[in-house]
Protein backbone atom coordinates (compact mmCIF):
# COMPACT_ATOMS: atom_id res chain seq x y z
CA UNK A 1 0.00 0.00 0.00
CA UNK A 2 0.90 3.10 -0.81
CA UNK A 3 2.25 5.86 1.25
CA UNK A 4 3.35 9.30 2.00
CA UNK A 5 5.98 10.96 3.81
CA UNK A 6 2.59 13.40 5.56
CA UNK A 7 1.28 9.46 6.44
CA UNK A 8 4.10 7.83 7.93
CA UNK A 9 4.98 11.09 10.22
CA UNK A 10 1.65 11.10 11.57
CA UNK A 11 1.80 7.39 11.91
CA UNK A 12 4.77 7.97 14.12
CA UNK A 13 3.19 11.20 16.30
CA UNK A 14 -0.07 9.26 16.38
CA UNK A 15 -2.80 11.27 14.59
CA UNK A 16 -5.15 9.82 11.89
CA UNK A 17 -4.07 9.74 8.47
CA UNK A 18 -5.18 12.32 5.98
CA UNK A 19 -8.69 11.94 4.70
CA UNK A 20 -7.87 11.68 0.96
CA UNK A 21 -5.44 8.44 2.33
CA UNK A 22 -8.79 7.65 4.31
CA UNK A 23 -10.96 7.54 1.48
CA UNK A 24 -8.73 5.79 -0.95
CA UNK A 25 -8.56 2.93 1.21
CA UNK A 26 -12.01 2.77 1.41
CA UNK A 27 -13.04 2.91 -1.91
CA UNK A 28 -10.54 0.16 -2.82
CA UNK A 29 -12.45 -1.85 -0.17
CA UNK A 30 -15.73 -1.67 -1.27
CA UNK A 31 -14.99 -1.79 -4.92
CA UNK A 32 -13.48 -5.01 -4.49
CA UNK A 33 -16.54 -6.29 -3.15
CA UNK A 34 -18.61 -4.14 -5.33
CA UNK A 35 -17.28 -5.42 -8.66
CA UNK A 36 -16.64 -9.04 -7.15
CA UNK A 37 -20.97 -8.78 -6.53
CA UNK A 38 -19.74 -11.49 -3.29
CA UNK A 39 -21.78 -10.31 -0.40
CA UNK A 40 -19.77 -10.31 3.17
CA UNK A 41 -21.28 -13.80 4.12
CA UNK A 42 -20.78 -15.46 0.85
CA UNK A 43 -17.25 -14.28 0.98
CA UNK A 44 -16.91 -15.67 4.84
CA UNK A 45 -18.12 -19.02 3.58
CA UNK A 46 -15.42 -19.14 1.13
CA UNK A 47 -13.06 -18.04 3.77
CA UNK A 48 -13.96 -20.70 6.17
CA UNK A 49 -14.11 -23.62 3.03
CA UNK A 50 -10.46 -22.43 1.55
CA UNK A 51 -9.18 -22.17 5.31
CA UNK A 52 -10.84 -26.06 5.30
CA UNK A 53 -8.96 -27.55 3.04
CA UNK A 54 -5.54 -25.49 3.33
CA UNK A 55 -5.77 -27.49 6.82
CA UNK A 56 -5.89 -30.95 5.46
CA UNK A 57 -2.35 -30.09 4.05
CA UNK A 58 -0.75 -27.80 6.18
CA UNK A 59 -0.52 -26.89 9.92
CA UNK A 60 -1.67 -22.98 9.55
CA UNK A 61 -1.67 -20.04 11.78
CA UNK A 62 -5.36 -19.01 11.55
CA UNK A 63 -4.85 -15.70 13.39
CA UNK A 64 -2.14 -14.28 11.15
CA UNK A 65 -3.85 -15.42 7.95
CA UNK A 66 -5.71 -13.14 5.70
CA UNK A 67 -8.32 -14.02 2.67
CA UNK A 68 -9.57 -10.62 1.30
CA UNK A 69 -10.59 -9.28 -2.02
CA UNK A 70 -7.73 -6.75 -3.47
CA UNK A 71 -8.54 -4.64 -6.65
CA UNK A 72 -6.17 -2.86 -9.28
CA UNK A 73 -6.74 -2.09 -12.96
CA UNK A 74 -10.44 -2.77 -12.51
CA UNK A 75 -9.19 -6.78 -12.00
CA UNK A 76 -9.98 -7.81 -8.41
CA UNK A 77 -8.12 -10.67 -7.02
CA UNK A 78 -8.46 -12.98 -4.18
CA UNK A 79 -5.35 -12.88 -2.72
CA UNK A 80 -4.16 -15.63 0.18
CA UNK A 81 -1.98 -14.90 2.84
CA UNK A 82 -1.53 -18.19 5.03
CA UNK A 83 1.46 -18.54 7.28
CA UNK A 84 2.50 -21.74 7.34
CA UNK A 85 3.68 -23.56 10.58
CA UNK A 86 4.49 -27.38 9.86
CA UNK A 87 3.64 -29.43 6.81
CA UNK A 88 1.35 -32.31 7.67
CA UNK A 89 3.11 -35.86 6.94
CA UNK A 90 -0.10 -37.24 5.90
CA UNK A 91 -2.90 -34.92 4.77
CA UNK A 92 -6.22 -35.23 7.28
CA UNK A 93 -8.92 -36.92 4.76
CA UNK A 94 -11.53 -34.84 3.32
CA UNK A 95 -14.92 -34.48 5.22
CA UNK A 96 -16.90 -37.28 2.46
CA UNK A 97 -14.06 -38.68 0.34
CA UNK A 98 -11.12 -40.72 0.40
CA UNK A 99 -8.98 -38.69 -2.41
CA UNK A 100 -6.24 -38.00 0.29
CA UNK A 101 -4.89 -41.10 0.04
CA UNK A 102 -3.99 -41.19 -3.45
CA UNK A 103 -1.23 -38.69 -2.72
CA UNK A 104 2.14 -39.35 -2.37
CA UNK A 105 3.79 -39.27 1.07
CA UNK A 106 7.31 -37.31 1.94
CA UNK A 107 7.05 -34.84 0.41
CA UNK A 108 7.60 -31.62 2.13
CA UNK A 109 7.38 -28.25 1.54
CA UNK A 110 9.60 -25.52 2.51
CA UNK A 111 7.83 -22.56 2.14
CA UNK A 112 6.68 -20.56 5.15
CA UNK A 113 4.04 -18.85 3.10
CA UNK A 114 1.58 -19.56 0.69
CA UNK A 115 -0.20 -17.20 -1.27
CA UNK A 116 -2.52 -17.90 -4.17
CA UNK A 117 -4.38 -15.87 -6.24
CA UNK A 118 -7.16 -16.11 -8.20
CA UNK A 119 -8.68 -13.72 -10.78
CA UNK A 120 -12.47 -13.44 -10.54
CA UNK A 121 -13.25 -11.56 -13.76
CA UNK A 122 -15.33 -8.09 -13.79
CA UNK B 1 -14.94 -13.40 -67.30
CA UNK B 2 -16.53 -9.85 -66.74
CA UNK B 3 -14.53 -7.08 -67.52
CA UNK B 4 -13.41 -4.54 -64.71
CA UNK B 5 -16.21 -2.47 -63.61
CA UNK B 6 -15.38 1.57 -63.96
CA UNK B 7 -13.67 3.23 -60.74
CA UNK B 8 -15.90 2.13 -57.84
CA UNK B 9 -17.38 5.55 -56.42
CA UNK B 10 -16.66 4.06 -52.96
CA UNK B 11 -13.03 4.15 -53.34
CA UNK B 12 -12.76 7.26 -55.14
CA UNK B 13 -12.66 9.99 -52.08
CA UNK B 14 -14.71 12.86 -52.24
CA UNK B 15 -12.75 15.73 -50.29
CA UNK B 16 -14.60 17.00 -47.48
CA UNK B 17 -15.22 20.62 -48.62
CA UNK B 18 -14.38 22.82 -45.53
CA UNK B 19 -17.51 24.72 -44.07
CA UNK B 20 -18.52 27.68 -45.81
CA UNK B 21 -20.74 29.28 -43.16
CA UNK B 22 -20.81 28.15 -39.91
CA UNK B 23 -24.91 27.89 -40.31
CA UNK B 24 -25.86 23.24 -39.59
CA UNK B 25 -26.17 22.28 -42.65
CA UNK B 26 -28.25 19.37 -44.22
CA UNK B 27 -24.83 17.26 -45.50
CA UNK B 28 -24.65 13.65 -44.21
CA UNK B 29 -22.22 13.03 -41.52
CA UNK B 30 -19.23 11.64 -42.21
CA UNK B 31 -19.17 9.64 -39.43
CA UNK B 32 -21.06 11.25 -36.38
CA UNK B 33 -19.64 10.40 -32.66
CA UNK B 34 -22.47 9.22 -30.58
CA UNK B 35 -21.65 10.17 -26.82
CA UNK B 36 -23.38 9.44 -23.66
CA UNK B 37 -22.47 11.62 -20.65
CA UNK B 38 -23.15 9.53 -17.79
CA UNK B 39 -21.77 9.41 -13.92
CA UNK B 40 -24.61 7.44 -11.79
CA UNK B 41 -24.29 9.43 -9.03
CA UNK B 42 -26.46 12.51 -9.66
CA UNK B 43 -25.57 16.13 -8.95
CA UNK B 44 -22.26 15.80 -10.54
CA UNK B 45 -22.22 18.28 -13.31
CA UNK B 46 -23.57 15.48 -16.43
CA UNK B 47 -25.98 18.35 -17.72
CA UNK B 48 -23.75 21.10 -16.86
CA UNK B 49 -20.93 19.25 -19.09
CA UNK B 50 -23.33 18.15 -21.97
CA UNK B 51 -24.73 21.45 -22.14
CA UNK B 52 -20.86 23.32 -21.92
CA UNK B 53 -19.16 20.71 -23.89
CA UNK B 54 -22.24 21.27 -26.69
CA UNK B 55 -21.82 24.80 -27.18
CA UNK B 56 -18.10 24.26 -27.20
CA UNK B 57 -18.11 22.23 -29.69
CA UNK B 58 -20.32 23.76 -31.51
CA UNK B 59 -18.12 27.42 -31.94
CA UNK B 60 -15.29 24.79 -33.18
CA UNK B 61 -17.42 24.12 -36.04
CA UNK B 62 -18.88 20.92 -35.26
CA UNK B 63 -22.54 20.25 -35.91
CA UNK B 64 -23.89 19.15 -32.60
CA UNK B 65 -27.08 17.71 -30.96
CA UNK B 66 -27.66 17.63 -27.57
CA UNK B 67 -30.10 14.83 -26.78
CA UNK B 68 -31.87 14.97 -23.05
CA UNK B 69 -32.14 11.44 -22.43
CA UNK B 70 -33.29 12.24 -18.65
CA UNK B 71 -37.38 11.73 -19.13
CA UNK B 72 -37.75 11.76 -15.66
CA UNK B 73 -36.34 14.67 -14.67
CA UNK B 74 -35.26 17.00 -17.90
CA UNK B 75 -33.33 19.98 -17.40
CA UNK B 76 -31.01 19.98 -20.56
CA UNK B 77 -33.36 23.04 -21.74
CA UNK B 78 -32.90 25.15 -18.95
CA UNK B 79 -29.40 25.61 -18.80
CA UNK B 80 -28.97 25.91 -22.24
CA UNK B 81 -31.35 28.60 -22.15
CA UNK B 82 -34.06 27.08 -24.29
CA UNK B 83 -36.87 25.84 -21.97
CA UNK B 84 -39.40 28.43 -23.71
CA UNK B 85 -38.51 26.94 -27.29
CA UNK B 86 -39.70 23.58 -27.01
CA UNK B 87 -42.96 22.45 -29.64
CA UNK B 88 -42.12 18.95 -29.80
CA UNK B 89 -39.97 16.46 -28.38
CA UNK B 90 -38.53 12.85 -28.53
CA UNK B 91 -41.51 11.75 -27.60
CA UNK B 92 -43.23 13.35 -31.21
CA UNK B 93 -40.29 12.21 -33.48
CA UNK B 94 -41.21 8.58 -32.67
CA UNK B 95 -44.89 8.43 -32.67
CA UNK B 96 -44.09 10.11 -35.78
CA UNK B 97 -46.25 13.19 -34.82
CA UNK B 98 -43.70 15.66 -36.32
CA UNK B 99 -40.39 15.42 -38.25
CA UNK B 100 -37.30 15.34 -36.58
CA UNK B 101 -36.38 18.83 -37.86
CA UNK B 102 -39.24 20.40 -36.39
CA UNK B 103 -38.78 19.02 -32.78
CA UNK B 104 -34.87 19.90 -32.73
CA UNK B 105 -34.52 23.35 -30.91
CA UNK B 106 -31.94 25.14 -32.52
CA UNK B 107 -29.61 27.81 -30.25
CA UNK B 108 -30.00 31.33 -31.47
CA UNK B 109 -26.28 32.03 -30.41
CA UNK B 110 -24.95 29.35 -31.44
CA UNK B 111 -26.84 27.82 -34.44
CA UNK B 112 -24.38 24.86 -34.85
CA UNK B 113 -26.40 23.27 -31.72
CA UNK B 114 -29.38 22.03 -31.51
CA UNK B 115 -31.60 20.20 -28.53
CA UNK B 116 -33.72 17.37 -29.07
CA UNK B 117 -35.81 17.79 -25.83
CA UNK B 118 -36.96 14.75 -23.49
CA UNK B 119 -40.54 14.09 -23.77
CA UNK B 120 -43.28 13.41 -21.03
CA UNK B 121 -41.87 11.24 -17.97
CA UNK B 122 -44.54 8.86 -19.10
CA UNK B 123 -42.35 7.93 -22.27
CA UNK B 124 -40.33 6.34 -19.22
CA UNK B 125 -43.17 3.36 -19.15
CA UNK B 126 -42.96 1.91 -22.81
CA UNK B 127 -39.62 3.90 -23.81
CA UNK B 128 -37.18 0.77 -24.96
CA UNK B 129 -33.39 0.59 -25.99
CA UNK B 130 -34.58 0.50 -29.78
CA UNK B 131 -36.42 3.72 -29.54
CA UNK B 132 -33.28 5.40 -27.83
CA UNK B 133 -31.25 4.04 -30.73
CA UNK B 134 -33.67 5.06 -33.38
CA UNK B 135 -33.43 8.63 -32.04
CA UNK B 136 -29.24 8.48 -31.91
CA UNK B 137 -29.24 7.11 -35.53
CA UNK B 138 -31.74 10.15 -36.94
CA UNK B 139 -29.86 12.43 -34.99
CA UNK B 140 -26.07 10.91 -36.44
CA UNK B 141 -27.54 11.39 -39.71
CA UNK B 142 -27.52 15.18 -39.75
CA UNK B 143 -24.72 15.72 -36.94
CA UNK B 144 -21.11 15.27 -36.31
CA UNK B 145 -21.70 14.47 -32.67
CA UNK B 146 -24.99 13.68 -30.67
CA UNK B 147 -24.23 13.99 -27.12
CA UNK B 148 -26.91 12.19 -24.68
CA UNK B 149 -27.23 13.53 -21.72
CA UNK B 150 -27.44 10.52 -19.67
CA UNK B 151 -29.75 10.30 -16.13
CA UNK B 152 -28.60 8.84 -13.09
CA UNK B 153 -28.69 5.85 -11.66
CA UNK B 154 -28.56 2.61 -13.39
CA UNK B 155 -32.16 1.66 -13.97
CA UNK B 156 -34.26 1.29 -17.45
CA UNK B 157 -33.73 5.34 -18.51
CA UNK B 158 -29.70 4.68 -17.73
CA UNK B 159 -29.94 1.67 -19.74
CA UNK B 160 -32.24 2.57 -22.67
CA UNK B 161 -29.52 5.58 -23.08
CA UNK B 162 -26.09 3.32 -23.27
CA UNK B 163 -28.35 1.32 -26.16
CA UNK B 164 -27.70 4.49 -28.04
CA UNK B 165 -24.46 5.02 -27.69
CA UNK B 166 -20.90 4.25 -29.12
CA UNK B 167 -18.39 6.15 -26.82
CA UNK B 168 -18.72 7.56 -23.35
CA UNK B 169 -17.66 10.26 -20.98
CA UNK B 170 -17.65 10.05 -17.32
CA UNK B 171 -18.09 12.41 -15.16
CA UNK B 172 -17.29 12.21 -11.22
CA UNK B 173 -16.43 14.38 -8.40
CA UNK B 174 -13.03 13.31 -5.89
CA UNK B 175 -15.67 12.21 -3.70
CA UNK B 176 -15.80 8.56 -2.12
CA UNK B 177 -19.85 7.73 -3.17
CA UNK B 178 -19.47 9.95 -6.79
CA UNK B 179 -16.47 7.14 -7.56
CA UNK B 180 -18.32 4.41 -6.02
CA UNK B 181 -21.31 4.77 -8.40
CA UNK B 182 -19.18 6.09 -11.12
CA UNK B 183 -17.34 2.74 -10.95
CA UNK B 184 -20.56 0.84 -11.01
CA UNK B 185 -20.88 2.74 -14.45
CA UNK B 186 -18.04 2.08 -15.82
CA UNK B 187 -18.54 -1.60 -15.19
CA UNK B 188 -21.81 -1.62 -17.11
CA UNK B 189 -20.20 0.13 -19.97
CA UNK B 190 -17.50 -2.26 -20.16
CA UNK B 191 -20.23 -5.10 -20.46
CA UNK B 192 -22.19 -3.34 -23.10
CA UNK B 193 -18.71 -2.81 -25.26
CA UNK B 194 -19.12 1.02 -25.25
CA UNK B 195 -15.72 2.62 -25.66
CA UNK B 196 -13.92 4.43 -25.63
CA UNK B 197 -14.96 5.65 -21.64
CA UNK B 198 -13.41 8.34 -20.53
CA UNK B 199 -13.38 10.33 -17.32
CA UNK B 200 -13.90 13.93 -16.82
CA UNK B 201 -12.65 15.15 -12.96
CA UNK B 202 -15.16 17.61 -11.48
CA UNK B 203 -15.48 20.46 -8.67
CA UNK B 204 -11.89 20.15 -7.87
CA UNK B 205 -10.61 21.87 -5.22
CA UNK B 206 -6.62 22.54 -5.63
CA UNK B 207 -6.18 23.47 -1.92
CA UNK B 208 -7.93 20.95 -0.72
CA UNK B 209 -6.22 18.01 -3.03
CA UNK B 210 -2.79 20.21 -1.89
CA UNK B 211 -3.39 19.49 1.74
CA UNK B 212 -4.15 15.73 1.40
CA UNK B 213 -8.04 16.12 2.25
CA UNK B 214 -9.75 15.29 -1.21
CA UNK B 215 -8.59 12.47 -3.16
CA UNK B 216 -5.85 13.48 -5.91
CA UNK B 217 -6.99 12.95 -9.28
CA UNK B 218 -4.26 9.84 -9.69
CA UNK B 219 -6.15 8.11 -6.93
CA UNK B 220 -9.54 8.40 -8.91
CA UNK B 221 -7.79 7.86 -12.34
CA UNK B 222 -6.11 4.77 -10.76
CA UNK B 223 -9.57 3.31 -9.18
CA UNK B 224 -11.58 3.86 -12.30
CA UNK B 225 -8.90 2.73 -14.43
CA UNK B 226 -9.91 5.43 -17.12
CA UNK B 227 -7.77 7.69 -19.46
CA UNK B 228 -8.27 11.87 -18.25
CA UNK B 229 -10.23 13.55 -20.59
CA UNK B 230 -10.64 16.59 -18.71
CA UNK B 231 -10.34 18.38 -14.57
CA UNK B 232 -12.58 21.17 -14.28
CA UNK B 233 -11.88 22.99 -11.00
CA UNK B 234 -14.67 24.08 -8.92
CA UNK B 235 -16.43 27.27 -10.01
CA UNK B 236 -19.06 29.83 -8.73
CA UNK B 237 -19.63 30.99 -12.00
CA UNK B 238 -20.80 27.36 -12.96
CA UNK B 239 -24.01 28.48 -10.76
CA UNK B 240 -24.39 32.00 -12.70
CA UNK B 241 -24.48 30.69 -15.86
CA UNK B 242 -27.18 28.07 -15.30
CA UNK B 243 -28.97 31.04 -13.26
CA UNK B 244 -28.33 32.43 -16.67
CA UNK B 245 -29.19 29.78 -19.66
CA UNK B 246 -26.01 30.79 -20.48
CA UNK B 247 -23.21 27.84 -20.51
CA UNK B 248 -19.87 29.38 -19.83
CA UNK B 249 -18.28 28.38 -22.79
CA UNK B 250 -20.88 30.56 -24.71
CA UNK B 251 -18.33 33.09 -23.93
CA UNK B 252 -15.25 31.80 -24.72
CA UNK B 253 -12.80 30.42 -21.73
CA UNK B 254 -14.13 33.28 -19.44
CA UNK B 255 -13.31 31.23 -16.38
CA UNK B 256 -11.69 28.29 -14.77
CA UNK B 257 -14.44 25.84 -15.45
CA UNK B 258 -15.36 27.22 -18.86
CA UNK B 259 -11.68 26.86 -20.00
CA UNK B 260 -11.96 23.45 -18.86
CA UNK B 261 -15.03 22.39 -20.88
CA UNK B 262 -13.44 24.08 -23.67
CA UNK B 263 -10.54 22.10 -23.71
CA UNK B 264 -11.95 18.94 -23.22
CA UNK B 265 -13.99 19.81 -26.61
CA UNK B 266 -10.83 20.68 -27.91
CA UNK B 267 -9.14 17.10 -27.31
CA UNK B 268 -12.40 15.62 -28.14
CA UNK B 269 -11.83 16.99 -31.91
CA UNK B 270 -8.39 15.38 -31.34
CA UNK B 271 -5.97 18.65 -30.17
CA UNK B 272 -2.97 17.89 -28.17
CA UNK B 273 -4.30 19.50 -25.82
CA UNK B 274 -1.83 18.92 -22.08
CA UNK B 275 -3.89 18.40 -18.57
CA UNK B 276 -3.17 20.74 -15.59
CA UNK B 277 -3.06 18.99 -12.44
CA UNK B 278 -4.18 22.59 -10.34
CA UNK B 279 -3.15 21.13 -7.12
CA UNK B 280 0.66 20.88 -8.15
CA UNK B 281 0.77 23.91 -10.31
CA UNK B 282 1.78 27.01 -7.77
CA UNK B 283 5.68 26.59 -7.33
CA UNK B 284 6.23 28.41 -4.01
CA UNK B 285 8.51 27.14 -0.94
CA UNK B 286 4.99 25.85 0.61
CA UNK B 287 3.94 23.73 -2.35
CA UNK B 288 7.43 22.38 -2.42
CA UNK B 289 6.95 21.06 0.74
CA UNK B 290 3.31 20.11 0.24
CA UNK B 291 5.03 18.34 -2.48
CA UNK B 292 6.79 16.22 -0.60
CA UNK B 293 4.70 15.60 2.22
CA UNK B 294 2.68 14.06 -0.29
CA UNK B 295 5.23 12.01 -2.44
CA UNK B 296 4.91 8.07 -2.20
CA UNK B 297 7.30 6.59 -0.04
CA UNK B 298 6.85 3.04 -0.94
Amino acid sequence: MAMTLRDFINKLLGHQPASATTAKQRLQLVLAHDRSDLNPELLDQMRREILEVVQRYVEIDIEGGDVSLETEDRVTALVANLPIRRTRPHPLPAPDSQQSERLEEGEQAQENEAASEADLSN
Amino acid sequence: MAAEPDTNPKHTPKPRAPPKHREASVVTSAKARIILICSGKGGVGKTTLTANLGIALARLGARVAVLDADFGLRNLDLLLGLENRIVFTAQEVLSETCRLDQALVKHKQEPNLALLPAGNPRMLEWLTPEDMQKIAQLLAERFDYVLIDCPAGIEDGFKNAVAAAEEAIVITTPEVSAVRDADRVVGLLNVQGVKPVQLVLNRVRPKMMANQEMLAVDDVTGILALPLLGLVVEDEQVIVSTNRGEPLTLNGASSPAGRAYQDVARRLQGEDVPIVDPSKQRKGLRTQIKALLTKKLF
